[in-house]
């Protein structure tokens, strides 16, 4: 039976779980963690109406990213997801993955932090997420929905490059992005084809040598070209999949860059600037890892100034900062704690900027 | 060029399994790895299950096993072998997959692992290495380490007050329902190398019959970590070990009507 796109109203966690299931996702493991349950309590529940799918919650986190490592060590396609203390618990398991080049899709449904925190969206794990997050060089590939629609989609997304590149693939989201109801357009079941996974253990049959899953390389000199291949991929990432959107950036006077859930109130306080007459732009990175650097650089030679709206006490910032130069100020605007800024709050640091601006005029 | 074997006029009927690689192991003098690695890759090429095998080292001193065990095999992280190998054995259910834990693995940091994976009866086989000392990193205390025994850790002695008791895991996992069979076995002369085989073999023919976990425990020695010279190891094992740790089977598997 040929199946369909479908459109139904879901929170953001149902969306992405539902999708999973339409990526032709093999394997789930997973532990209770808010704000992310409904992810696992969909999965379970939906789970005898894909018979081929293994959903278990495993004791720990550490315990569920290591069954992750083993089924797609084993060839399947398989996704984690969890939210702040969870994604640290499992960076070890994550560091492995990277090293091993084994393809997962891991989301983050970002808390506020450190420590317990709060149950309330945050996107202070930005630098976790970008930067690697556990020992050693590497990176992830990661991707910020601003919407369920997106959350939706960037599994398929997600998927697709986690086994394009051997690499594990994160979609780093929030809170409030999981938790939202919106409608979402479901592509249908099969759409995600599976590439050919020739590493894969899945028992050494006679015309082939054994597959081996390892990340342990004790002689430095196999272990920095291990690393030299790594970086090449990450090169490789970099040029071709940057992904990132625009609004009204052409006569931009003040450029705004936000992420996820913040790009949404930036793009309401773009809106407002424009009606109060100033020329606000928004620049929205869909990767945080690869990074837009090139993009933000070109209208940064363009701007007045660059305003950074994040969830966390500016992270993100720095790679805006790295990006632009030195070719205008950059400032930024954040709030911490699970606190969400509102689109007003935004809209006061935009005036005092452009007050500024007109000032040393 | 294939050099024919010097038999002369004799047969072969002693041999290097296909299984094991030709690298050779690292493994210190008397060390029991060796054989316990030689004997586990024997049963799998005399079942003839070589295609449908996949291992699971983890750190410690055997987590180059996939150098010299000619299957498809995952290292995995510090005690959490048997989380790899539940991943891989529930996306392939039709598999014989087990694990290669040493003490400090399995009983020590990867515990609750070891735990919930007997209790949720994984069809795996788990192989535990207890040599009472943590081999790799130099011979530090384990879980496992006997009361007085001197590591580099305990350099005078374990103490129950300082260090608490030397940990039985495997009386505790025969306690958990999903344990199909709980054997403990040895490896230093070749009677108890002959029972080791056929637990293993055992073991892994009980895995078809998806029954639960099956755990191996194999009491070992460490001459390295022992400071102490293969036989003098050996008849420290027998003197010392055992009566801690006796041999033979802890759980059987249920009898089918």
């Amino acid at each position: 039976m040929e199946e369909k796109a479908e459109v139904r109203l879901m929170k953001g966690n149902e969306a992405l779980a539902e999708a999973a299931f339409r990526a032709g996702m093999h394997a789930y493991f997973g532990y209770p963690i808010t704000p992310q349950s409904e992810v696992i309590e969909y999965l379970m529940a939906e789970q005898p109406s894909h018979p081929e799918c293994v959903i278990l919650q495993a004791e720990s986190e550490l315990a569920a990213i290591n069954m992750i490592y083993g089924a797609s060590g084993a060839g399947a396609r398989v996704m984690i997801t969890s939210s702040g203390p969870g994604i640290s618990l499992m960076q070890e398991g994550i560091s492995y993955m990277s090293s091993a080049q084994l393809p997962c899709l891991i989301a983050n449904i970002q808390r506020g932090g450190p420590g317990l925190g709060t149950i309330q969206p945050s996107q202070g794990d930005y630098f976790q997420a970008v930067k690697g997050g556990g020992h050693g060089d590497y990176h992830l590939i990661v991707l910020a929905p601003a919407s369920v629609q997106e959350m939706a989609d960037f599994v398929f997304e997600g998927f697709r490059l986690a086994e394009k590149y051997r690499n594990p693939a994160m979609i780093l989201t929030d809170g409030a992005l999981g938790q939202m109801m919106e409608k979402v357009v479901l592509p249908p079941k099969g759409s995600l084809p599976y590439p050919e996974k020739p590493w894969a253990t899945t028992g050494k049959t006679k015309d082939r040598e054994r597959n081996i899953i390892t990340s342990l390389f004790i002689q430095p000199e196999k272990m920095e070209q291990i690393n030299l291949g790594l970086q090449a991929k990450y090169r490789q990432i970099e040029k071709e999949e940057v992904r990132y959107e625009t609004i009204a950036v052409d006569d931009a006077e003040i450029l705004l860059v936000a992420f996820g859930l913040t790009s949404r109130i930036c793009q309401k306080t773009q809106q407002l600037a424009r009606e109060r007459g100033m020329r606000v732009g928004l620049l929205r990175p869909i990767t945080l890892y690869p990074f837009p650097v090139e993009p933000i650089a070109a209208l940064a030679a363009k701007v007045d100034a660059v305003l950074v709206v994040e969830m966390n006490a500016g992270q993100m910032v720095e790679d805006v900062r790295l990006a632009v130069e030195g070719k205008c100020p950059v400032q930024f605007k954040g709030r911490m704690g699970g606190m969400i800024p509102s689109p007003e709050e935004v809209l006061q640091a935009v005036e005092t900027i452009a007050e500024k601006q007109h000032a040393e005029l | 060029m294939d050099i024919p074997p010097l038999t002369n006029g004799y047969e072969i009927v002693y041999k290097k399994p296909q299984t094991l690689t030709d690298t050779p192991m690292h493994y210190c003098p008397g060390c029991g790895h060796g054989v316990a690695h030689r004997v586990l890759m024997e049963v799998v090429e005399e079942m003839g299950i070589q295609d449908r095998t996949i291992g699971v080292a983890p750190v410690g001193c055997s987590v180059f096993a996939y150098d010299y065990m000619n299957i498809d095999m995952q290292e995995a992280p510090h005690g959490r072998a048997s989380a790899v190998a539940s991943g891989i054995k529930r996306v392939l259910p039709d598999r014989y997959v087990f694990s290669y834990q040493g003490d400090g693995d399995l009983a020590a940091i990867g515990t609750g692992e070891t735990i919930h994976v007997v209790n949720r009866g994984e069809n795996i086989l788990m192989v535990f290495i207890n040599n009472g000392v943590y081999g790799m990193t130099g011979g530090q205390m384990a879980p496992t380490t006997l009361l007085g025994m001197k590591t580099t850790t305990t350099p005078y002695g374990r103490e129950v007050k300082t260090a608490g008791h030397p940990l039985r895991i495997t009386n505790l996992v025969a306690q958990l329902p999903g344990a199909c069979y709980v054997t403990r076995q040895a490896v230093h002369t070749p009677t108890t190398v002959r029972k080791l085989k056929k637990a293993f073999r055992a073991a892994l023919e009980y895995q078809q019959k998806q029954q639960g976990t099956c755990f191996v425990e194999v009491v070992s020695n460490c001459p390295s970590g022992w400071k102490m010279t293969p036989a003098e190891a050996n008849k420290w094992l027998e003197e010392n070990m055992f009566p801690f740790y006796p041999l033979g089977d802890l759980k059987l598997p249920a009898q089918s009507n």
